[in-house]
């Protein structure tokens, strides 16, 4: 089963969520939780264990200037403007390739081959006998997650059980990440900026077809606003965590709250039974 | 005209409610854009008008002419985004993943693929009771663009006329966005908050911004939370000659406020006693600069 | 020699654009002949990699000197690639005003 952890806005608490949520179930069964906030991994805060890295890499243009006229066809073809071509120089702006391969089609010398170039890297940490952790993380500077995003997908690829932390938003690398998932739950803050966004994410989840339910982070018991709107758009509201200075200061301390606080880690059990009663997978 | 934006590296610091808070307390005519284009909320605090409402067209999409293919498959070959679906023996494409590189426009022996526009957002230009406001919502799942600031951008300066003052709200994160936004301002406002994660994404945000020559002042929201950490952000600070000018308490009137949709100066508490201290540094700083 | 101004309109009277890669136009001037041609600027209003696109048609025009307000990464990188020298126009003049700082020698030089 593969349970996506998302929210529309930054800052809801949402990795917090996910580190507590994928620890709480490693108490009962195996589970692989998989970081694909790769813009800023911060899951692997909570947790310490010895890792191993892969790169992640995307082709590139490598220009032979022997053969090539300067033509400029290449730049021209370009759509992200990665390449400026001077009377007898290429400019080559790596952060711009989307590596469409385009330049090496159009070339009328055969000029153009292709090489990898390193954007990012996956870790892989086995934190215990039941829960490893895997985390994509996007090199400085880089301007394109989704590679890396795939990339540690794939590292996770069959497994049981796998928990997958979204970046917030709802631009492409969130689509990437809940795409081919059984189940999306949706972090959200009770103020109108946190269901603003909320709005936002349900409606990706709606169009991409996946049951999706709510836990409302930081509570402080006035929700109305937020339950009204589940209640309209269909989406049960599984879980409120209040509001709490130790729930907090413990987080930023890079703690998790559930071992501190054992109810807790029995609640996240609960909400993970639920979510396969939903979607009618065993736990 | 003073030109100002508020950034933070960090989703959920607190960016827009200071905002919305500067927007209250800065004297004299003002206009203000929201380049949080990802997840605009600025008007969720102001009581707007939309007065006008415009098509945004970022990046074109490939579209295949049915009529036209003669299903060589040519196009999903070459497609590195995995945009051309073959369904019910036919090729067509995903605009979600489409990044429109034109690659199958190339490989096309048929003459059947071609870029089109699409609409991936809307502009509003807004009037509301502090200036006006320019805005814009990006549909989910279209890529972020610096384009669209831009755009939100150009549509305040047509208006901004002889106002004192812009103040601009900025999308979290250190890419092209945050560089559209921070271009053509004198001063930024980094908003952070005392956790390590806040500290991390400061140090991103200010090497970002020391390259457009900006006056560069910092916030700290929620500082009482882990004081710890807020002096280590004041060292921080002080080491890199970068003016602290808020340090703003945790205060349950901010959320109380933010559901009354107003700014929370509009209340008598410990945040907005900070607040306005805060801009009275900056003010006095801007005039200067 | 030939220089490229950024303007927000296509006169010499226009006032300078402080965008380098979004600059509705290009006035390229001849110091010669002390003609004035605008162009359009068609990457204007492109999803992306406006600077490098925008260095391209300066390139493609033969131009060795820019003036403008402020350039982005990419812009510089190719621009200084070209060996295009950049000044800085001061907020608010016209085309025709920088070009009259440039001989002068008023502008500040940012590449």
């Amino acid at each position: 089963m593969k349970i996506v952890v998302a929210s529309g806005k930054g800052g809801t608490g949402k990795s917090t969520f996910s580190a507590n949520f994928a620890w709480s179930i490693s108490r009962g069964r195996d589970v692989v939780l998989v970081d694909c906030d790769v813009e800023e991994p911060n899951l692997h805060l909570f947790f310490s264990a010895g890792k191993s890295e892969s790169g992640v890499t995307m082709p590139i243009p490598v220009f032979d200037t022997g053969k090539c006229d300067f033509c400029g066809k290449c730049g021209e073809f370009c759509r992200y403007g990665a390449i400026a071509v001077l009377p007898e120089k290429i400019m080559f702006f790596d952060d711009l390739c989307h590596s469409c391969g385009g330049c090496r089609i159009i070339c009328p010398k055969e000029a153009i081959s292709e090489t990898e170039r390193v954007i990012g890297k996956v870790w892989d940490a086995p934190v215990d006998e039941h829960l490893r952790l895997i985390t994509g993380v996007l090199d400085e500077g880089e301007p394109n997650g989704i590679p890396v995003i795939k990339a540690a997908k794939e590292a996770a690829e069959g497994n049981d059980l796998v928990i997958y932390d979204a970046s917030p938003g709802t631009a492409c690398p969130v689509i990437e990440t809940i795409e081919g998932s059984d189940y999306v739950v949706l972090v959200t803050e009770s103020t109108p900026f946190g269901l603003h966004d909320l709005r936002l994410a349900a409606e990706v989840v709606r169009k991409l077809c996946i049951p999706a339910g709510v836990v409302i982070n930081r509570s402080d018991g006035e929700d109305d606003e937020t339950e009204a709107f589940c209640r309209e758009a269909g989406l049960d509201i599984h879980m409120k965590i209040p509001f709490d200075r130790e729930i907090a200061r413990l987080q930023s301390r890079g703690d998790l709250f559930s071992v501190a606080m054992p109810e807790w880690q029995e609640r996240f059990f609960e909400l993970f039974e639920d979510i396969c009663i939903r979607t009618g997978g065993a736990p | 005209m003073k030109k100002i934006a508020v950034i933070s590296g960090k989703g959920g610091t607190g960016k827009t409610m200071i905002t919305g808070a500067l927007a209250t307390l800065a004297k004299g005519d003002l206009v203000f854009a929201d380049c949080d284009v990802d997840a605009a909320n600025l008007e969720l605090l102001f009581e707007h008008e939309i007065e006008t409402t415009e098509a945004y067209r970022g990046m074109q999409v490939a579209d295949i002419d049915q009529d036209l293919c003669i299903q060589c498959g040519n196009c999903e070959e070459y497609c590195r985004f995995g945009a051309i679906e073959y369904r019910d023996e036919r090729f067509y494409v995903d605009p979600v993943k489409c990044e429109g590189c034109a690659v199958c426009t190339l490989v096309c022996p048929a003459d059947a693929t071609a870029m089109k526009d699409r609409e991936s957002g809307k502009i509003f230009y807004s009037r509301t009771d502090r200036g006006p406001l320019a805005h814009a919502r990006l549909d989910p799942g279209s890529g972020t663009s610096g384009l669209l600031v831009s755009e939100v951008k150009k549509r305040v300066n047509e208006r901004a006329g002889n106002r004192d003052l812009l103040i601009t709200d900025g999308p979290p994160g250190i890419g092209c966005p945050l560089i559209a936004t921070v271009t053509g301002m004198d001063a930024v406002l980094i908003v952070t908050e005392p956790s390590t994660s806040g500290l991390h994404d400061l140090g991103r945000v200010v090497k970002v911004a020391r390259n457009f020559g900006v006056d560069i002042f910092v916030a700290i929201n929620k500082y009482n939370l882990e004081e710890s950490v807020a002096a280590r952000i004041e060292k921080y600070c002080e080491d890199e000659g970068i003016p602290v000018v808020g340090r703003i308490p945790f205060d349950p009137m901010v959320i109380e406020a933010i559901r009354n949709r107003t700014p929370v100066t509009a209340y008598d508490c410990p945040a907005a006693d900070a607040l306005r201290e805060m801009w009275e540094t900056l003010a006095s700083r801007l005039e200067r600069g | 020699m030939k220089m490229c101004i950024t303007a927000k309109g296509d006169t010499p009277d226009a006032q300078v654009e402080e965008r380098f890669g979004r600059a509705p136009f290009f006035i390229f001037h001849e110091s010669e002949q002390d003609t004035y041609t605008a162009e359009t600027n068609v990457f204007a209003d492109a999803a992306g990699g406006v600077g490098p696109r925008s260095a391209q048609v300066l390139i493609d025009h033969g131009a060795t000197v820019l003036i403008t307000g402020q350039l982005g990464g990419n812009a510089r990188r190719a621009l200084e690639g070209a060996g295009i020298e950049v000044y800085q126009a001061v907020t608010g003049s016209t085309v025709r005003e920088a070009v009259t700082a440039y001989r002068e020698n008023r502008l500040n030089r940012i590449l």
